[in-house]
């Protein structure tokens, strides 16, 4: 009562009297129309521009700056890329070189990226609400669920939505694309680009048809509990399987194999036991195994390539009489194995296959002892390859490979929140959903059948970016801005030859016609550029071309009539049509031209510091030593190399000098000259290419 | 006066009160700031200093600090914190050395490129900050371009250090190529000048012809990324000319 006595009584003080009601309703009226002013004035961009004339202030280049400077919001407006960006308005220092000191943010410069801002926009690589002019409302995951900022360390995910095929300045997204295609991801989980087609995987699972002939149940029973506990490498991951379950599946898959003719082979000429281990061992290293199988070394670092399996532990894994039938004709077993077809005499397979076989991890199979199996338990095996998908990438004899076994990863990198599960006191943001499912697959919940993998950080880091690149934007930009991936042709060399290279797999390491490896030297114009008959006694016993590569050809005790044939293949078949192996002699210049070629050598263009002409002298160790080129190279081919090498095999770390014909003439007469050891003083025309042909091989 | 002063003092007393009551509150709110349990004569670096990572990204290395007493061995439990510009995230950002008087922390950079000067400091006996400054680089897009680059066409050459995988050829040449961290030798070359060496050889400076050309085997933006890769591992750092007015 009182209270409305009170109000009553400040109404008729402040109204009573009609001029002062007049000045009061006036004085609110102002404020009112004073707030939406106000509201500019005092706004978080407004707010954002003082500071930075505060900061330019102080700078040397403040009148210039200044000068750059213009307030109010600012856009980019790009209609066909949806892009409607306000980022500028805050972000002022975006675009002034002069400012690269400056860490504060929003006031730092851009750092320097092929594309321009007023082409692009923000938020096509940022992500982000660009059409907002607050803090929050730009970035935060609260205000911009969908379109939250992408972390910085994820940035190269952007490149990826247009840029299928690798960049150079995008290492971790190359990587993590590398990961997906390595560890199997793409065989669970489809991920097809913007112009239709799929990622490929590149790794080789081996078939299980016939794992009985291979290994025993138990060695099977402890890799599929943990496979890092037999190879720290181990692509394979872990499915994090109860006793039970791998005891199961173990009995399933040794149950199921069949044996084939072939896959075992008993020791004839020395037996594992009394083979000696130092001549098993230099042979495993004669024959360039390391290339592909890395090894623990004493120290416990593995020394080796990834292409194939690990072999730190190899004789714990394989039946002797296997392995000897595998190192004899490894595509017996398998058809689709990288491994070559070393033609190994009786001897060297009883040497390697006894070196490999000292190769244990006596721990790895202590603990495992093993009941035979019941039919309830292989019958249950087979349930649980079906339910855990071994399919997808081993071949398993009455299991067909699932389709679509794990999500379609196509656009991952756009998925709304709303269909993901996080677990309590995780940040609701898509790059830490990605990351914490691969780095703890099982943690979302119950049920769940993806594996852990042993990824380290910086690898977790490259597959979330990898993922995060396949988002809706990269189908709805125009298509011409897309950049298709590179891919491998299906190119496979023909006839008796072809059969030959498959066979050896030639192409697991040399690319021929855009298919194959990375690992050696592209064949595809190797016709043009070599002698037959250094050709024919390099493939009879490869020597070093480059002394600092420690990845080299290995010997593959080829007959006769092979090597023959081979060296007839590449030499009519791998032919440039654009060069004319004729168009320069391979001898018969003139004394001077060869010291004039010699003296460009040394002087003009310093070839020395790469390569190696005379071994006492020259110390260069990049390029191919030449000590004997004029026996192993065609004239034209140097020449034409001389003139532009990355024309004849793109990618080559040799600088394209922009030689004149002159200089290529005189250089290429030099190099022709260098036939190895005793030639080399000759003097011009003087040793002739069949005589001399072979002398330098083998040095 | 006996007031005047009466007042003075009261009000010292209420300011102490008021500062302690803060100083308590903050030690309640944040239980977990390590109390040192022993102090260290020197603090430096054990490793992962001049790393060079991606901006905004973690580190590959983990920062390992050492704290030795004045014999020169690790002191245990002394408390050594870490700061840096803008952006720079440490985990943990303080804490106390182990056995062997070690602190590692994993350090993420800002999201800008640059180079990077991170602060380490720890308390001596008498409470004086003993404080080291730590370089860390972050590659930006146009860095980690060069960094590629010149481990491609360059560092066979201009990296000293061998590996069984890539085979330095440093040691090889007669006139030995300058490693790119030598901030003493390219400081003093302008942008414009190392675009002529690379895109032109050594000869166009006067130099060494063992330094081939390269404006025909690599773009203008890869010499350039080289160039920024080149600034940014320089040492000592590369300050880069501002603008130039003419004087009055």
């Amino acid at each position: 009562m009182r209270t409305l006595k009170n109000c009553w009584n400040s109404w008729r003080r402040l109204f009573g009297d009609p001029i002062r009601a007049f000045g009061i309703t006036s004085v609110l009226l102002l404020i009112a129309l004073a707030i939406a002013p106000a509201k500019d004035h005092f706004s978080e961009w407004r707010h954002y521009q003082h500071g930075y004339l505060k900061l330019i202030q102080s700078r040397r280049d403040a009148p210039v700056l200044e000068r750059h400077f213009q307030a109010g919001i600012h856009q980019i407006w790009l209609p066909k890329l949806g892009v409607v960006d306000r980022c500028e308005t805050c972000h002022v220092g975006l675009t002034e070189t002069s400012l690269g000191d400056v860490r504060m943010e929003p006031y730092s410069r851009h750092p320097a990226i092929p594309h321009s801002m007023q082409q692009f926009g923000c938020v096509v690589c940022h992500r982000g609400q660009g059409a907002a002019t607050t803090v929050a409302a730009a970035h935060d995951s609260t205000l911009a669920p969908n379109e939250p900022i992408l972390p910085a360390r994820y940035d190269e995910a952007a490149c990826g939505q247009c840029h299928h095929a690798d960049l150079e300045g995008t290492p971790t997204l190359n990587q993590g694309r590398e990961l997906l295609a390595r560890y199997g991801c793409v065989r669970c989980h489809t991920i097809k680009l913007p112009d239709g087609s799929a990622m490929q995987p590149t790794d080789a699972p081996p078939p299980l048809t016939h794992i009985a002939d291979k290994t025993t149940r138990e060695w099977i029973y402890a890799w599929l509990k943990d496979p890092a506990s037999y190879a720290a490498s181990a692509t394979m991951p872990n499915f994090l399987l109860s006793d039970q379950e791998a005891r199961d599946i173990s009995a399933f898959l040794m149950a199921n194999s069949v044996p084939k003719p072939g896959d075992t082979a008993s020791l004839k000429a020395t037996s594992a036991t009394n083979a000696d281990p130092a001549a098993g061992a230099s042979l495993y290293g004669e024959s360039f195994c390391a290339s592909c199988h890395a090894m623990q070394n004493a120290a416990g670092n593995l020394v080796g390539g990834d292409l194939g399996p690990e072999l730190t532990a190899v004789g714990t894994k394989v039946k002797p009489e296997w392995l000897t039938a595998w190192l004899r004709d490894p595509r017996n077993y398998d058809a689709g194995t990288a491994m070559p077809h070393y033609r190994f005499t009786d001897a060297q397979l009883g040497l390697l296959s006894g070196f490999l076989e000292s190769k244990t991890n006596s721990d790895l199979l202590a603990n495992v002892h093993l009941d035979p199996a019941t039919p309830e338990q292989i019958a249950h095996g087979k349930q649980l390859v079906e339910v855990y998908g071994c399919a997808a990438c081993h071949a398993i004899r009455g299991v067909p490979k699932p389709d679509n076994y794990g999500p379609d990863l196509s656009r991952v990198g756009s998925k709304p929140l709303a269909q993901l599960v996080f677990t309590a006191g995780m940040p609701r943001t898509l790059p830490t959903y990605l990351s914490n499912k691969i780095e703890h697959p099982r943690i979302f919940g119950p049920g769940l059948h993806m594996p852990q993998f042993t990824f380290t950080p910086a690898q977790v880091d490259a597959l979330t970016t990898a993922l995060l690149s396949l988002t809706d934007r990269s189908y709805t930009l125009p298509a011409k801005m897309q950049i298709a991936a590179v891919g491998q042709s299906s190119y496979t060399p023909a006839g008796k030859a072809g059969e030959l290279m498959t066979d050896l797999n030639c192409m697991a390491c040399h690319r021929i016609n855009g298919h194959g490896g990375d690992m050696a030297p592209d064949l595809s114009w190797e016709g043009s550029a070599v002698q037959r008959q250094w050709l024919d006694a390099f493939l009879k016993n490869p020597n070093t071309l480059r002394p600092a590569l420690i990845r080299r050809m290995p010997r593959f005790n080829l007959t006769d009539q092979e090597r023959t044939e081979l060296t007839n293949y590449i030499m009519t078949v791998y032919q440039n049509p654009k060069i004319d192996r004729d168009a320069m002699p391979q001898s018969g210049y003139s004394a001077e031209m060869v010291e004039h070629g010699r003296q460009l050598f040394y002087g003009k263009y310093a070839c020395q510091s790469c390569h190696i002409v005379d071994p006492v002298q020259d110390r260069g160790y990049i390029g191919p030593t030449l000590t004997d080129v004029g026996s192993r190279l065609n004239a034209e081919w140097i020449y034409l190399w001389l003139k532009n090498p990355q024309q004849l095999r793109p990618g080559t770390i040799e600088p394209n000098r922009g030689m004149s014909d002159d200089d290529a003439r005189a250089l290429t007469a030099f190099l022709t000259m260098q036939k190895g050891a005793g030639s080399r003083k000759s003097g011009a025309g003087v040793a002739s290419l069949r005589t001399s042909g072979t002398k330098g091989v083998g040095q | 006066m006996k007031r005047k002063a009466c007042l003075i003092t009261s009000s010292i007393v209420g300011t102490l009160a008021v500062l302690a009551a803060c100083g308590c509150a903050r030690a309640h709110k944040t239980p977990t700031v390590p109390h040192s349990t022993a102090a260290g004569s020197a603090l430096q670096v054990s490793s992962g200093d001049r790393q060079l990572g991606s901006a905004g990204a973690p580190l590959p290395q983990p920062l390992v600090m050492q704290v030795n007493d004045d014999q020169g061995n690790g002191v245990t439990g002394a408390l050594v914190q870490f700061s840096g510009p803008a952006g720079v995230k440490f985990d943990p950002s303080e804490a106390l050395s182990d056995s062997s008087g070690q602190v590692t922390t994993s350090v993420t950079l800002g999201n800008t490129a640059g180079r990077y000067e991170l602060t380490a400091v720890t308390y001596n006996k008498t409470g004086r900050a003993l404080s080291v400054q730590v370089p860390e680089l972050a590659a930006g897009y146009q860095e980690e371009l060069g960094y590629q680059v010149q481990r491609k066409y360059c560092s066979r050459c201009h990296d000293p250090e061998s590996t069984p995988e890539q085979v330095s050829n440093h040691d090889n040449l007669a006139v030995a190529p300058h490693s790119f961290d030598q901030g003493n030798t390219y400081n003093k070359l302008s942008d414009a000048d190392l675009m002529a060496i690379i895109g032109h050889g050594g000869p166009a400076m006067n130099l060494s012809a063992l330094m081939p050309p390269y404006d025909k085997t690599l773009t203008k933006a890869d010499i350039q990324a080289v160039i920024a890769y080149i600034r940014l591992v320089s040492d000592p750092p590369y300050q880069a000319p501002g603008v130039v007015y003419a004087k009055p």
